[in-house]
């Protein structure tokens, strides 16, 4: 019976934790042959393992932490091997340093794995643990130039292999990509825009009226300026922002965006306001591009792909964006001639984007919400 | 609450400067001076518990192959775990038993141990393959059928639960049986019966401070679920004044304070209860009731926490995330989908309202409607859930 109640107290609802359970995070960065390692190890883990806590009054000071240091080094790098084909490389500890982490102090283990030959497949066999503490697990992140994968070890799967290839590299590409071409028609502010401003490239204004261009081609080349130098500007202003160069508060930025929409349509009735349709693409392209930067780092950019992704990224935003003007042209130059295009789609749908746009700037600068959108 | 009542408020418990600055992991550092102290044991060399734990770890090193004294030594490690809230003593309870349970057929006693250790890391069904292997060799174990009995209650199957209960008449005696029976009870529907049987058993002779605790506990959160403030009250009362510190009894606490819109005394409940997340979070949703400042800290610290247990693959938080996207993220499509990524593992009262909550926020009937179906096939008795049942109209036959 006494034994039955000491149970029943075992199987009270699961209680809230306090911690999650021990986890190492375990840095490693590929180059040729080398590999630079960063080991986060949780001191209290480590305290387990090989007692850091000389004192024993409960409280682990750096000096106790440092006169193991050593012994740290040995513990851990002891229980990592990294091979490259059928070669062990050899680990070296290089400097020992602290970060806080959401449940505690970890000790960090920086190291540098030299292996003989430059890395194509690299299998790791991670043993950190796992005699003293079956739920633990390794979270690796590994980096090799552009690419960035993660792993998680565990007692089930202590070991693992990647390929250092450009498989990998493809697959990011083409991930960035894919992100270019949603923002561009998934941000509605980016395409009313650029509609604002080819509205009127099928037309030409001769004596204050509008007319259909003559021919195709006169409104293609209109066309094309515009949208090189949207991208022109945005490509230039993406690149700035995302290399830290130039760093604009989002909410200016946004606002920003929305007024050069309202600005866009309202010049279709105004035309006097922006004879120069490619310079006004041109200039609000360099906010729209902070915009479009927004967006990147909110992905979450490696650092070591900085380069390919944002080069993708916007590949992307082109991509999307001519798929936009595809439709637009041919759709455009047909109807151009029409009462319907020259009246209703150009005055009402220049209206309606200015409208639209205007609520969008007073949400942006006011921080309000307006529209469902 | 207004700003000035909120400002009085907040001078006269001294909160501010209570609430520290939160724990964001930054860059590495070279710390500057030998004494500083980077972290504190949660058991000292000297405790008491320590040295137990010391003594028990010896004895098996001595004799690496007794099985006894493994058990002895697990046991004392998941206790442990559940004292201090630290998961860690779990995977060191399983390491420790590992040896034997690499066997093709584990003993089991060991078995039984890494069945509790599973049902703590929400791994239900492994563990209720753990205590059935136990159950193949020794049919009369009563702790097997009592802790798979309380694996079916999480996970809502309430007729296998019952069954599992009934051995214990017979093994283990009525008033085991009868508590495990109680429990089940009290969320289908028969909550009258079940706290007869409770409070009968509060006046037995004999009875510890630990079980009249995890009575009271039980009774007082029946009692807010049927909708009687005025009972929970008493009885998180006299569960508080045993003065045993239990995590789940705070959480418990906390939550009823929060239906009752009481968030002032959530705040002096949990104000230094920050390690748990379980408990952060309810300090956090008090905090936001009060538009208190801190609230930001303490849900970036929250989120840190989620995405270091999503990032190595746990589910243990998923019940806990789901409550955090829903009433302080504010995203209730997001919450929607934690919420019934949960509701697939467990199905207690809470796992429930945060589902139909999260589907009521983000306008989705058809989330809702198997959680409504199964209220009405296991007749739930909790007044808050029904009511929010019936704010889905369609869903009521």
């Amino acid at each position: 019976m006494r034994i039955i109640l000491t149970l029943i107290l075992l199987l009270l609802t699961t209680p809230t934790w306090a911690h999650k359970p021990s986890d190492s995070y375990l840095a490693l960065t590929v180059k040729d042959s080398q590999v630079e390692g960063q080991w986060d190890i949780a001191l209290r883990d480590l305290d387990y393992a090989i007692g850091l806590d000389t004192d024993g009054n409960g409280a682990i000071t750096w000096g106790e932490v440092r006169s193991k240091q050593d012994e740290i080094a040995a513990y851990a790098l002891s229980r990592l091997t990294i091979m490259t084909g059928e070669t062990g490389c050899p680990t070296q500890a290089s400097r020992h340093l602290i970060d806080n982490h959401t449940d505690g102090a970890y000790a960090v283990l920086l190291f540098t794995v030299a292996c003989p030959t430059a890395i194509e497949t690299l299998q790791a066999d991670y043993r950190l643990l796992f005699d003293l503490d079956a739920q633990h697990k390794g979270l690796l992140r590994l980096t090799h130039g552009q690419v960035t994968t993660t792993a998680i070890f565990s007692q089930e799967m202590p070991m693992q292999q990647f390929t250092i290839g450009e498989a990998s590299s493809w697959r990011q590409v083409r991930q960035y990509l894919h992100e270019g071409i949603w923002h561009i028609w998934l941000g509605y502010d980016h395409v009313l825009f650029l509609l604002a401003l080819l509205l009127p490239a099928v037309l030409r204004r001769v004596a204050d009226r509008w007319e259909p261009t003559p021919d195709f081609l006169s409104a293609f080349w209109e066309v094309l300026s515009i949208v090189t130098a949207f991208t022109l500007a945005h490509s230039i202003t993406l690149s700035l922002a995302t290399l830290g160069v130039i760093v604009l508060p989002s909410r200016l930025v946004e606002s920003a965006i929305a007024a050069s929409v309202v600005f866009a349509g309202i010049s279709n009735l105004y035309p006097v306001l922006a004879q120069r349709r490619w310079l006004v693409a041109f200039l609000f392209g360099l906010v729209h591009g902070f915009g479009f930067a927004s967006v990147l780092s909110d992905l979450g950019l490696p650092k070591g792909s900085l380069a390919l992704s944002l080069v993708s990224f916007n590949l992307g935003v082109e991509v999307g964006q001519l798929a936009v003007v595809a439709i637009f042209l041919p759709l455009a130059y047909v109807l151009r001639t029409s009462w319907t295009y020259q009246r209703l789609v150009l005055v009402t749908g220049s209206l309606g984007i200015a409208a639209l746009a205007f609520a969008w700037l007073i949400e942006r600068a006011l921080d309000l919400k307006l529209l469902p959108l | 609450m207004n700003g000035t009542q909120t400002l009085g408020w907040l001078i006269a418990t001294g909160w501010l400067w209570l609430s520290g600055p939160s724990l964001a992991s930054g860059e590495p550092f070279l710390p500057q001076q030998d004494g500083q102290v980077l972290e504190h044991l949660t058991v000292k060399a000297a405790d008491p518990v320590a040295r137990e734990i010391k003594t028990l770890r010896a004895s098996l090193f001595r004799d690496p192959q007794n099985l006894g004294s493994a058990v002895s030594l697990a046991t004392r490690l998941i206790e442990q775990a559940r004292a201090e809230g630290d998961p860690r003593f779990l995977g060191q309870a399983q390491a420790v038993l590992a040896p034997w349970l690499k066997q093709t057929t584990p003993p089991p006693s060991a078995l039984l141990l890494q069945a509790t250790i599973r049902q703590n890391a929400h791994e239900f069904d492994l563990a209720l393959a753990d205590l059935d292997a136990v159950l193949n060799i020794q049919p009369t174990n009563a702790q097997a059928w009592l802790t798979k009995a309380s694996i079916y209650q999480v996970q809502g199957r309430y007729e296998e639960a019952r069954r599992a209960c009934q051995p214990l008449f017979r093994l283990a005696g009525r008033h085991i049986a009868l508590t495990c029976l109680s429990d089940i009870a009290s969320l289908t529907g028969q909550t009258n019966k079940s706290r007869e049987l409770l409070t009968a058993s509060l006046d037995r002779r004999g009875i510890s401070i630990r079980e009249r605790l995890w009575i009271l506990t039980i009774l007082a959160e029946m009692a807010a679920r049927t909708g009687d403030a005025q009972a929970a009250e008493k009885y998180f009362t006299d569960a508080r004044s045993l003065g045993l510190k239990d995590q789940y009894l705070l959480g418990a606490y906390a939550d009823f304070l929060l239906d009752q819109e009481r968030a002032p005394e959530v705040i002096a409940l949990l104000q230094r209860e920050t390690r748990a997340d379980g408990l952060l979070l309810r300090l956090a949703l008090a905090e936001q009731k009060l538009h208190l400042p801190a609230s930001k800290d303490h849900i970036a610290e929250l989120a840190a926490r989620f995405a270091a247990g999503r990032a190595r693959g746990s589910n243990v938080h998923v019940r806990e995330e789901a409550r955090f996207t829903l009433e302080l993220l504010h995203d209730p499509k997001k919450a929607l989908n934690l919420a019934q990524a949960n509701w697939a593992v467990q199905k207690e009262p809470w796992d429930t309202r945060l589902l139909l909550e999260s589907a009521l926020a983000a306008g989705s009937r058809g989330a809702a409607r198997p959680v409504i179906a199964w209220l009405h096939t296991n007749h739930l008795e909790n007044s808050y859930l029904q009511q929010l049942a019936a704010q889905f109209p369609e869903e009521k036959s």
